[in-house]
């Protein structure tokens, strides 16, 4: 693997979408499964190409984006803050914890009929419920990254002469910076799951699980193959931006 | 005690290890007749430890004081109660008169890396004391270049923390310390997590730096040699609750070097303070 590794350079990490790619296409060939229900690769990226250049596909991306982007700003206000709060007291988290614990290990698609009977089927719904589980989830994380900040670093504040708000803002707020970055990449991710779901089965027109669920009841098979992954590119970017992100402004995560 | 008892307790190697509620450095400060930090009636309790139970101690001014003990007497703990770092369940500290609130102190930390900010440039880690201060920017500038020069240091100050060796990070670390010009400056095993090489290039460092500036330093150790070698006083803490069991008065005269360390007066105070640490190690 040395050898390969060398050979490739930078094209590494493209050798297992080569294989991904030829086993569909030699499964394609010797129809392991009718063609019907596995196109060609060829095809699933020329419905992405013709979705994306301006057809139903592009817009239906955007929707979930705007959704899911709405969905991580709104659960991000309400997580941080509380979070912060939450994580500064070990008394007020203990007292909280078992409810956050426990809202975060319920299944959010659980709780969308309670939603749906609160707010009714509209867009609201959708962001509401993805807000619900995402925030539950940066809530945890902040709050665990401001508990876990370095005493060693708080004191050295305190004998600088730091009054306690500066010790908040200055050590506390960057301490929790690297756990906040962790609570948001997953916040987001399951913010796109659920708003993908209530795309699927909640009233919706539009958007991506709309989309997928639409053209696999019309047997448009590579239209179907194209909006998955779509969906898939877009999960992964969401990530790749927070990383990015992360890099760049809490370069001292991990040293 | 007096000065000239604590000068026979060096030559006595068999001098009592502990007398009981002696409270004999606030003589050694009056040896020098200037105590720079007093401390009265001291006690602290850890859950059931008694830590220090009234305890009395003279700090005297502009000189390098070296805490050293068992392990578990007590010696960090002494100077974060003197910092502010633990609150005393009773007794007062003051500097000069003065409360902790009105004195301008240093600390500097064993662990370096947990110390400085990883997200701020060396420059503003060292920079950063100054803004409590009411210092305009242009003097905090001038104060860092004053304090550069004076080291003369020759790294990159414009690195993050993460970038530099643990060395040099600590080094950074007791630059913010010392930038704020403080009236004491004290120091919790600073080289502890440094390589040998680099604890002997601190130690001549620290040195060089209190010979310059005459602060008061409370120095704690976990390493005989180094206390010894930097000191002016080696102050020897006894185990629960802490009790000076002795104040050594080391006379050996500045600059020391790797030399000093075989020199006769310095091996002579080494076994005599190494031989009164056995002693509370046994616990006899």
């Amino acid at each position: 693997m040395k050898i390969l590794s060398k050979i490739l350079g930078p094209f590494t990490p493209l050798v297992g979408v080569a294989i991904l790619l030829l086993v569909w296409q030699i499964a394609f060939w010797v129809e392991v499964v009718d063609h019907v229900l596995l196109p060609s690769p060829a095809s699933m990226f020329i419905s992405v190409w013709q979705g994306m250049t301006g057809g139903q596909l592009l817009f239906d991306f955007f929707r979930t984006i705007e959704r899911t982007a709405l969905s991580i700003l709104y659960a991000g206000i309400i997580g941080i803050p509380l979070g912060i709060i939450f994580g500064s007291s070990i008394g007020l988290y203990r007292s909280v914890e078992f409810v956050v614990d426990f809202f975060r290990s319920t299944p959010a698609s659980a709780v969308f009929p309670l939603f749906l009977a609160i707010s009714g089927p509209g867009d609201a719904t959708k962001i509401q419920v993805a807000t619900f589980g995402a925030a539950l989830v940066i809530l945890f994380n902040v709050a665990y990254g401001v508990m876990n900040a370095r005493k060693t670093r708080l004191q050295a504040a305190k004998v600088m002469g730091a009054p306690r708000f500066r010790v908040l803002t200055d050590v506390m707020l960057f301490e929790s910076l690297p756990q906040t970055f962790v609570g948001l990449r997953n916040g987001v991710s399951l913010a796109l799951i659920i708003v993908i779901v209530a795309e699927m089965f909640i009233g919706s027109v539009d958007g991506l699980g709309h989309n997928v669920l639409d053209n696999q009841m019309l047997f448009e098979m590579p239209r179907m193959y194209a909006a998955i992954f779509v969906a898939g590119a877009l999960g992964y970017s969401f990530n790749l931006l927070f990383l990015l992100i992360e890099r760049r402004y809490v370069h001292w995560s991990g040293r | 005690m007096n000065a000239s008892e604590t000068e026979q307790m060096v030559e006595d190697e068999t001098a009592p290890s502990s007398r009981a509620g002696a409270p004999s450095p606030l003589s050694a400060a009056g040896a020098s007749g200037d105590a720079h930090i007093t401390i009265r009636g001291l006690s602290k309790t850890f859950g059931d430890a008694v830590i220090y139970d009234n305890f009395d101690l003279d700090i005297p001014r502009g000189r390098f004081v070296s805490v050293f003990g068992p392990n578990g007497c007590g010696k960090s703990t002494l100077i974060n109660l003197i910092s502010g770092l633990i609150e005393p369940d009773a007794g007062t500290i003051r500097f000069d008169g003065k409360r902790l609130r009105d004195t301008n102190f240093g600390y500097v930390f064993q662990n370096y890396r947990e110390a400085l900010f990883p997200w701020m440039r060396s420059i503003d880690n060292i920079r950063y004391p100054l803004k409590f201060r009411n210092i305009p920017r242009a003097e905090q500038k001038e104060r860092v270049e004053r304090l550069v020069e004076r080291l003369g240091v020759t790294i990159d100050l414009n690195k993050y923390p993460y970038q530099m060796s643990g060395g040099q990070q600590q080094l950074v670390s007791i630059m913010r310390s010392l930038v704020i010009e403080p009236e004491v400056l004290f120091l919790d095993e600073p080289f502890s997590a440094l390589d040998y090489e680099m604890t002997l290039f601190m130690r001549d460092q620290l040195q060089a730096l209190f010979m310059d500036t005459k602060t008061t330093m409370v120095f704690v150790s976990h390493d005989l040699e180094e206390a010894v070698y930097l000191a002016d006083d080696v102050m020897l803490l006894s185990r629960g609750p802490a009790e000076v069991a002795d104040y050594v008065n080391v006379g050996i005269p500045r600059p020391r070097s790797a030399a000093t360390i075989s020199e006769d007066e310095f091996v002579r105070v080494k076994a005599h303070c190494l031989e009164i640490f056995q002693k509370l190690v046994r616990g006899t």
